[in-house]
């Protein structure tokens, strides 16, 4: 399965970010080989419409789970409707703390 | 109050018959704009024909400076709609919109309209012809006749709806045939200011002796400056220390065209809704004062 974390960086060392639409990176992983992606989010500093602008290329990198901290009401409309899964992370931490905390099914689902 | 215009130049302006646009902005609010849009509309108004067209339309207020009867139009804009038998969910639509408006499902697309700018782009992408456009109304526009000389256009944009500039450009649109017109911005450096001081050929800027006055006249005088507006400055409620001010209008080549002191019974007429150039007819002759400023300003002779 592909999951979703939002980052400040293009690593797994990097911190998680909190912002969904405005984040500078969002890493794609694959949970099933633990393998990722840094995808850099041209979108960050648009001037409106960007949650949903990053919502949309989730659903066409066909994520199923995004990690993140707050996400706009724009952006749950459209997560919400392509089914995508949405966890609270809030700890501040590193995207491998994040990944590790949601395979071990701490986190708490959002939506 | 500044030295008075001579009153033998009146018959040589009036009456007009040139076509000119002023704008009224202020950068912070509740400097005067209003104020001072109404009583030039008001003074001018007694000797020729002139149109004040109240751009404040988040919260236009002039209609309460003159009450009376008037007729309201729809103000519209062109959203898409998608035949979802004939969209193939290509995405070409969301990829194009810059706004987020349009998001591609696997099974259908999702529109939020309060993204949308009307700008038609996804209807011309579509490779299939899905999407047509339909009209939405944002707000709408009234028109009245408060006194012989004067029409009233005011836009008034609908409560949550977050674009102000169609409104704007449609009032602006149904005084273009009128030789004088005086709109009235809303507060601020934004969007509508600009729509609003877009076109004219002169823009009154209304500020206040205050540090956030001067503040917010910088960033005023900017913006009529990038758009290549003259620009004159109107100090309004002076307290007499207006030096940062004047200081400032001397720095940048800005011509004070008139001052309103800091006085308790122009506050009175102002709230009960009144007209200083009614109450106190000798403020006319600064009115015209100003106006004539203006002409200068705007090259228009």
């Amino acid at each position: 399965m592909k999951i979703c974390i939002t980052s400040q960086g293009a690593t797994l060392d990097a911190l998680a970010e909190e912002r969904f639409g405005r984040a500078p990176f969002f890493i794609i992983v694959d949970t099933e080989t633990g393998s990722f992606e840094a995808l850099e989010n041209q979108f960050a500093g648009g001037s409106g419409g960007v949650g949903p602008k990053a919502a949309q290329l989730l659903i066409t990198r066909e994520v199923k789970a995004l990690v993140s901290g707050m996400v706009g009401g724009n952006a749950h409309e459209v997560l919400k409707a392509a089914g995508i899964y949405l966890y609270a992370y809030r700890a501040h931490g590193t995207v491998r703390d994040a990944l590790e905390r949601f395979n071990k099914k701490t986190l708490d689902l959002v939506a | 109050m500044e030295a008075q215009p001579d009153t033998d130049i009146l018959p040589v302006i009036f009456p007009w018959r040139k076509k000119m646009k002023i704008a009224v902005a202020s950068g912070k609010g509740g400097t005067g704009k209003t104020m001072v849009a109404a009583n030039l509309a008001f003074t001018l108004s007694q000797t020729c024909q002139v149109t004040l067209v109240d751009c404040d339309v988040e919260e236009p207020n002039l209609h309460l400076f003159f009450p009376a009867p008037a007729t309201a139009t729809d103000v519209t804009v062109p959203i898409p709609v998608v035949d979802e038998k004939t969209c193939d969910r290509c995405g070409q639509c969301g990829d194009f919109c810059q706004y987020g408006a349009m998001t591609v499902l696997a099974n259908r697309i999702l529109f939020f309209p309060e993204l949308c700018h009307s700008c038609g782009g996804c209807t011309l992408v579509c490779p299939n012809g899905a999407i047509h456009e339909e009209p939405k109304r944002i707000g709408t526009t009234t028109i009245s006749t408060p006194l012989p000389n004067l029409k009233l256009i005011s836009g008034m944009l609908d409560t949550g709806n977050p674009h102000a500039v169609p409104v704007i450009r449609v009032a602006k649109k149904l005084a273009e045939n009128n030789n004088l017109v005086i709109c009235d911005a809303s507060p601020g450096t934004s969007c509508p200011v600009i729509e609003t001081v877009d076109g004219c050929d002169a823009c009154i800027l209304v500020t206040e002796s205050t540090p956030f006055g001067l503040h917010d006249l910088e960033l005023a005088v900017d913006v009529a400056s990038r758009l290549g507006v003259p620009a004159g400055i109107v100090i309004n409620r002076s307290d007499g220390k207006d030096q940062a001010t004047l200081d400032f209008c001397m720095d940048h080549d800005l011509e004070v065209m008139m001052t309103i002191p800091f006085d308790r019974e122009i506050a009175a007429i102002q709230s009960r809704g009144d007209l200083l150039c009614r109450v106190r007819p000798e403020w006319q002759k600064a009115f015209y004062a100003l106006f004539v400023k203006c002409r200068t300003l705007a090259g228009v002779d």
